[in-house]
């Protein structure tokens, strides 16, 4: 599936819940599935700044495609880099870097987008990308 | 109408809903809600009063000029300053730990001398400090908390050296809530010729200040913080250090002759408020700390004691909560976190349910430092606030915390 049909897929799962609580139960109930980083890929440079909770990101290329695998002591904060994940893992860097993504404001989570929010989720769509970039740029090399 | 009823209906925004839920309101210590009355004000001096003060030779210019220098009067009646003794006004208190560091700094501190601050402190009266000190190559030393989160007072007294040149404390802790001995403080800092700092930010909104029976050297608090406007904070400060104190800033009315060969500056306090001061925050400011004066600082301590009581029983019925900050003397901030689970969610879901709280460190690293922690949910009531929201909190947290176990 495509980037852009991963989106749609989230926008539809979120489309049930017009509570606030339901939503978030989602979201922590994601949060709650993704695998839990390995202890020795929590290091200081998987660490993302500017959080209020700890963000791990670590990313590695298998056949072209770039994986993502995160983690976080808050869960709703995992549970945002759950759906980033989805989204972004197993693409190629190209592709990851062009991407726009536009399921954050169509589910509602637009508020965690704000610079100084605590999750930090810019911060998280950053690292991504920036990973996408150096890989991209090694490929062109 | 009852108390209660009459003070709510002063603050508009308590009406307001979030999410299609009542607000409620407990982010107080972060900043509290304005009166009509202030807002009233605020309005009226920008549709029918503004222009700009000192030196207008018009009607406006005069008319505002007295409005400023009468709120500057309120505020030094609010301390119970003595008249003899100075009112600047500031940014806030920021800004005014940053004035005193700088210019007491150059003044009195030299390579070698010592400035005491406690463990804390919100990092706006300790990086001032810790940037002087650098500066003049002196030595930041820390007066350290207990488990309680109080000051350690056996440490203080032996912390004071002869090269000791001031102490900067906080009257009443943000992250914790914990009141000082501030007086006690003050005698013993005296007793050994060091003059005082006092970070007010916390305090003026839940206790009466007195600064003469403090005998405080400098007393700063924010208007913001006490249901006044944002952007404009007292500075109080005894004539003996200001007046050998340079300025802070140039340009304004801080100035009395302009000349490339020497500039001569205005007297005290205008020699610390350069260029066009915040007079529609101070005359703000001063309707505020006059509708806290009608109600009575004390009746507004006897309400927000019994709601800060009320909310520290119930929240202690809660599994596994540790509340940071149990001082025998407390304003009415609750500071807490709960077993396995991250502050931030905690917050974040609380929001959901119409409930403002501050998740975080409260920019208060040391603090958290100290307790291991990075950082807690604080709740902080203030005097609007009632039982029944705390009732709606303390529900609504027990149905966050079902989410999140």
């Amino acid at each position: 599936m495509s980037i852009k049909d991963i989106q749609e897929q989230i926008i539809e799962e979120f489309s049930i819940f017009d509570d606030w609580m339901d939503k978030y139960a989602y979201l922590i109930e994601i949060g709650n599935e993704l695998e839990p980083l390995d202890e020795t890929k929590k290091t200081d440079s998987n660490l993302i700044d500017g959080c209020q909770s700890k963000v791990w990101i670590d990313a590695y290329l298998n056949n072209g495609k770039l994986y993502f695998e995160a983690d976080s002591d808050a869960i709703i904060t995992k549970g945002i880099a759950s759906l980033l994940i989805k989204v972004l893992s197993g693409h190629t860097p190209e592709d990851i870097v062009n991407a726009e993504l536009f399921f954050i404001e169509k589910i509602g989570l637009q508020q965690h987008l704000s610079p100084t929010r605590s999750n930090g989720l810019l911060s998280m769509i950053k690292r991504i990308k920036l990973y996408a970039m150096a890989y991209n740029s090694k490929n062109i090399n | 109408m009852n108390l209660q009823e009459q003070i709510r209906r002063d603050f508009p925004i308590l009406k307001t809903k979030v999410y299609n839920k009542p607000l409620i309101y407990f982010d107080n210590a972060a900043t509290t809600q304005k009166p009509r009355i202030v807002i009233d004000t605020v309005a009226d001096c920008y549709a029918s009063k503004n222009s700009n003060i000192h030196r207008g030779v018009h009607f406006l210019s005069e008319q505002l000029t007295d409005k400023y220098e009468e709120s500057r009067a309120i505020a030094a009646k609010f301390l119970n300053a003595k008249a003899t003794e100075k009112i600047i006004f500031t940014r806030g208190t920021t800004e005014s730990a940053n004035l005193v560091a700088f210019s007491f700094g150059e003044a009195f501190i030299n390579k070698g001398d010592e400035v005491i601050v406690s463990e804390m402190e919100h990092h706006s009266n300790m990086v001032p400090w810790q940037i002087m000190c650098e500066r003049k190559n002196a030595k930041l030393i820390k007066l350290p908390i207990t488990k309680s989160g109080e000051l350690d007072m056996e440490v203080f007294p032996k912390l004071i050296t002869g090269k000791t040149r001031i102490l900067a404390i906080t009257h009443v802790s943000n992250a914790l809530g914990t009141i000082n001995p501030i007086k006690e403080i003050i005698e013993i800092a005296h007793s050994n010729c060091v003059p005082v700092f006092v970070d007010g930010a916390q305090a003026v909104q839940h206790i009466n200040v007195d600064v003469q029976d403090l005998d405080a050297d400098f007393y700063a608090f924010s208007g913001h913080k006490i249901y006044g406007p944002t952007g404009i904070g007292v500075l109080y400060g005894k004539t003996k250090y200001l007046e050998k104190m340079p300025p802070y800033q140039g340009g304004g009315e801080m100035i009395k002759k302009v000349s490339f060969d020497k500039t001569t500056f205005n007297e005290l306090p205008f020699i610390f408020e350069a260029g066009t001061p915040n007079y529609v925050g101070a005359i703000g400011l001063a309707e505020a700390l006059k509708y806290v004066s009608n109600i009575g600082i004390e009746k507004i301590a006897e309400i927000e004691t019994d709601l800060l009581n009320y909310a520290t029983d119930k929240l202690k019925d809660i599994e596994d909560i540790e509340i940071f900050g149990n001082a025998k003397h407390k304003s009415s901030v609750i500071s807490f976190n709960v077993k396995n689970i991250h502050h931030s969610d905690i917050g974040t879901l609380l929001d959901k349910l119409g409930i403002a709280v501050r998740t975080g460190s409260h920019c208060a690293d040391p603090v958290m430092d100290y307790f291991g922690i990075s950082g807690t949910v604080r709740a902080s009531l203030a005097f609007y606030n009632t039982k029944e929201e705390i009732d709606v909190f303390v529900a609504g947290l027990k149905r966050v915390l079902g989410m999140l176990r």
